[in-house]
Formats: structure tokens, sequence, C-alpha cells
């Protein structure tokens, strides 16, 4: 008697949050909760346009594992991944000291970050617009305009070199993210560490190597491993300037599960892929988590 | 050691050498910045330019001034065989798109991230855990399953449904931002307005929601832009031309393989563009504290 009553307060204080947080959760669990399970589950299965659960045991990742195209896609996957971060995070890192402790006017530098950040605000339509007209194979296109001026011929340039092309296009979009937060990590490191430094003669460089660098360790990490993160799993940017072609050569494994499940509707194969990225991207995130003490973020409610 | 005692002369000659010294990594850096920054303004001036011109002398420089390229906003787009949507049609859908998305994430978010923010109650810690992990969750490697539970829902192929998909997508972000906003505001405050004879809801509306506003106008434009910008959940999710919206509009035009008119593109290009700008030019330094809190995108 009593613990039930005990039981309906305690219910009655704590609906309202609940209630609160009821279409968020609601949501996360239709989107996020139950796509992972599907996933899981179609993973085993040889599910295709007819959308019949046959299930088939790990005949999926047997397939992954003797797919003739596979051994390409990783390859790309890794030279994407790793040229696009470095760009990311040096470019990002170039362009943050640039454009708040080189430039010390802070309106130039903010004008620098705005046209930066253009590329970032374009709906990605319009941005991967851009860089086809740019390697545009007709005379047209602005890449083989210069080189008339120089009498060159024209070349074809996304068919010749996609790879080079989706690095190129995915580092101009994530320099502006590294850009960004190392800018404001760098201008919150005190002033009086830099006029110290300069008067006891320190050069340029032994400044940014010993005082800027260490002051922003933890930026520089976050960014890497998010960026890392970002890379493998986001496809968006590829599907419009390349669609993964000429054939497989700039074809990554996130797009790979895509062109499976949406284009050659083998929902099932499409699943396992994806299932693979989930799992990397699952790990990744533990790690992040594990450096970052994401714990630390989150302090107690202030009331009650 | 020996240069302490050298003879006063040297001392202004050292000065000089130094003072050029330590000019040169600014002449570096200026340079490095200005080489590096002029593609991307080039690039959007061509947008500009290429749209109010007939044809572009070696691709980059404009001839002579013509409004035909804009000509779709008053005709429909015809192609060999085919002809387009009315642009109205996709401008209208595209808005719709942004504005209920918007709607959307700001009433969940401020009601999860109040709820969040100052109530105590079991589960709360694990909520959290849960939100933060969200946000590094690779959401596009679900878009399989997402397009199972959209077809079971038969929100296949219309606007509500990719309306739910983005929201869902976003409110982990939005939630932890507004959560934040919240714990800035004072709890004295909200104390004071309850010692007044206030409820909790009176206070909750008449004194905290004023002092988050700037907050949640920031999030509002930053999630309406997000919106407003989406491609990929769209062209997924979303095949009559009857949904079609400005993203998939172009996309469209830009794979029509009977098309090679940079002018139509670059003018319906600078058309989708407009509201990003505008909020943009007014926004931007908020934009780039929340973007720097957030933005998942690479």
């Amino acid at each position: 008697m009593k613990k039930s009553k005990f039981l309906i307060n305690g219910m009655r204080k704590h609906s309202l949050p609940w209630l609160m947080l009821a279409p968020f959760l609601i949501l996360i669990v239709i989107f996020f909760f139950l796509p992972i399970i599907l996933i899981a589950v179609n993973a085993f299965t040889d599910m295709d346009s007819a959308l019949q659960w046959t299930f088939n045991g790990i005949d999926n990742f047997k397939k992954m594992l003797l797919d003739p195209n596979m051994p390409e896609i990783l390859k790309n996957t890794f030279i994407y991944v790793f040229f696009t971060l470095a760009i990311n995070v040096l470019f990002g890192l170039v362009l943050g000291l640039l454009t708040s402790y080189f430039i010390q006017k802070e309106s130039v530098g903010l004008l620098f970050r705005t046209i930066w950040m253009l590329p970032r605000i374009s709906p990605p339509v319009v941005y991967v617009l851009l860089w086809l007209w740019f390697f545009d194979p007709s005379p047209y296109g602005i890449l083989n305009s210069l080189r008339a001026l120089v009498d060159l011929p024209p070349g074809e340039w996304l068919s010749s070199n996609p790879k080079t092309a989706i690095v190129l296009a995915n580092g101009m979009i994530g320099a502006s993210f590294g850009m960004i937060i190392f800018s404001s990590a760098i201008k919150s490191i005190p002033e009086n560490l830099f006029q110290a430094a300069k008067v006891d003669g320190a050069s340029q460089w032994s400044i940014i190597q010993d005082i800027i660098i260490p002051a922003i360790r933890w930026p520089l990490m976050f960014v890497t491993m998010w960026q890392l993160l970002s890379l493998l799993t986001s496809y968006e940017y590829i599907l419009l300037l390349t669609g993964g072609g000429p054939m497989v050569e700039s074809e990554v494994l996130s797009l790979y599960s895509y062109h499976k499940a949406f284009e050659s509707f083998e929902y099932g194969y499409g699943s396992a892929v994806s299932l693979v990225l989930v799992v990397i991207a699952l790990g990744f995130s533990a790690i992040i988590w594990k450096v970052f003490g994401m714990k630390k973020m989150m302090g107690t409610s202030r009331v009650e | 050691m020996e240069g302490i005692y050298e003879p006063k002369m040297e001392a202004p000659k050292i000065k000089t050498v130094s003072k050029w010294n330590a000019r040169i990594p600014y002449i570096i850096a200026y340079g490095t910045l200005g080489i590096t920054t002029l593609p991307i303004i080039l690039m959007y001036l061509w947008l500009l330019m290429s749209s109010f011109s007939t044809q572009m002398k070696h691709g980059v420089i404009p001839v002579e001034f013509t409004l035909e390229n804009w000509r779709f906003l008053w005709t429909n787009v015809e192609m060999v065989g085919s002809v387009y949507p009315s642009i109205w049609t996709a401008t209208w859908n595209s808005f719709v798109f942004a504005g209920v998305l918007t709607v959307l994430e700001v009433i969940i978010g401020v009601m999860a991230g109040y709820a969040l923010s100052r109530m105590e109650f079991p589960g709360r810690q694990g909520i959290m855990k849960m939100t933060m992990m969200l946000h590094a969750f690779p959401s596009v490697a679900l878009l399989i399953a997402v397009f199972f539970i959209l077809n079971f829902m038969g929100l296949f192929d219309s606007l509500l449904g990719v309306i739910l998909v983005k929201t869902a997508l976003q409110i982990p972000m939005t939630a932890w931002i507004i959560k934040g906003f919240f714990d800035d505001v004072p709890w004295d405050l909200e104390w004071a307005g309850l010692i007044d004879g206030c409820n909790r809801f009176k206070v909750w509306y008449t004194i905290v929601i004023p002092i988050i506003k700037p907050g949640i106008a920031a999030v509002s434009i930053f999630s309406f832009l997000a919106g407003w910008s989406e491609f990929l959940l769209l062209y997924t999710f979303v095949l009559s031309d009857d949904n079609i919206t400005l993203s998939t509009y172009l996309q469209k035009l830009i794979s029509d393989p009977n098309l090679v008119n940079y002018g139509l593109l670059s003018a319906v290009s600078l058309f989708y563009m407009i509201p990003v700008l505008i909020f943009f030019i007014f926004t931007q330094k908020s934009l780039m504290q929340v973007s720097a809190g957030g933005g998942k995108g690479v």
C-alpha cells in the first residue's frame, strides 16, 4: 500500500520531464535505434527489390570478402580519408594561425574566415556545381580555359583524376571546420605569453611550435578524430561530384553501401556493408568518448 | 658574449635587420592567405557574372549582358523531351521543408533541452550520454533502414517523411545546444519568479525564454539553412516532380545530358542561394559560434 503510493507520487513528480522529453525520445527511437536493429538484422538476409526477409546466414559477409570491387574500394577509402584528413587538419591549422595569430586585426581575420565559410554554408549541390565547372572536360571548363591560354590541350579531369577531385572538394569544406575551432582556441591563449616570448627574442616558428601547438593540442586531436569519423561515413559530395566513377575509381565504402541499396537494390548486401561501417564508427566514437572525457561536460541538474 | 660590448654604432643596423626579419612572416602570411582565398572569391564571382551573361570568353570573362538565363523564373525550363516543373513549386516545397523542420526542431529541442537542463529524474544521465553519443553517430549509414521505416509508415516519397527523418537526425545536436543555453540562465532568476508567486510554467515563459531568445534565433537560422540545403535525403526518399525541391531541381538540371548551359545553372544556383546569402551576411557571427559547437558535415 505504502509502496504503491510512493510509486504514484514518484511517477507524478517525474511525469513532467518525461512528457517534455517524449517527442525527442520517440524520434530517436524511430530514426536511430530502430534503424540500427533493422540494419543488423537485414545484414543477414538476401533482401532485394521484392523486400523479402530471407535469412542467408553470413553469406553477405563472405560475399564482401570475395567482392572483386572490394580491394579497390578499400584502397580508395583509405586514400580519400587520409589525404582529406591531412588537408582538413593541416590546412585548417594554417588558416586558423593566419587569421587569428598573424593577422592581429580582428576585422581582417574575420573577413577571411567569412570567405572560407562560404563553401561550407553553400548548399552541397551548388558547391559541387562550382567544382564541376572547374573540371569541365569541354573547352569552357576553367582548368581547360586556363590551359588554352598557354596552348595546352583540354583534359578530361574528372575521369582521369577522380580521387584528386573528391579530396580537393571535401578538403576545402573540412578545412573551414578546423579553421573555426583552431582560431577560437588560439584566441583563448593569454596574450602575455606571446609578449613574453617576443621579449625573450623567440622566433615566430618557435612561438608556433612551443606555445600555440601545445596549447591547442586538444582541439587538434578532437578535430582529427571527429573528421576521421565523418569522412569514413559521409559520401554526399562524392555522390554529387563523381558518383563514385568512372567505374569504381572514386567509390568509397560508405558510397558503395548506398549504391548497392538504392541503385542495384541489393538491400541485404548494402545493409551488411553499412553494418561494417557502423561498427567501425562506434569504435571511433568510443575512442573519442574515452579520450575527451565527455562526462566532464555533463554536470548534474542545477535544480531540485 | 662578445656582442654585448660592441661599439654603439652597430646597434641601429641590427635593429633594422631584425625589423625586416620580423616582417617576413607577416608577408608570407598575407601572401598565403591571399593566394588560397582568391579562388573562392573568383568562383562565386563567376557564378554571379555567368548568370547575367550570354557566354563566357575563355570560360571566365563575361561577354554580353542578358537576362535570358533568368527566364526560368517566369517560364518552365524545357529540355529535349521533358518539361521541368515550375521553379516556384520547388521554391515553395523547399520553403515548407525548411520551415516545418525549423519549427519542429525548435519546439522539440526547447522541451527536451529544458528537461535535461533543469529537471532531476531517474535516467537523466543515461539520456544525456545517449544524446552525446548520437552526435558522432554515422546517421547516413542508416539510410537503408530509414527507407524501410518510411515505406512502412507510408511516408516514402513525401516531404513530411523526410522532414521527420531530418528532424530526428539533427535533434540530438539541437537539444544539446539548447540545453547549454538553459544552463547559462542563472537559477536565482527562476527562483525569484517562483517566490513572487508565478508557477513554474509562467516563470519559464516570462523569464527564461526571453533570456535565451538570441540562442533560439541562432538555432532556428541554423536549422532552416540545414533544411534549405538538404540534398541527400530528398534525393533518396522523394521521387515525384510534385515534391521536387530546389536542391533536387538543380541536381536534375546539372545531370541532364541535354544541357550544357552554365548560364542557366548559375542563375538557378544563385536563386537557390539567396536565403543562404542573406542569413549569412546578417548573422555570420552567431552562425559561426553555432557551427563551431556542432555541425556534423565534413
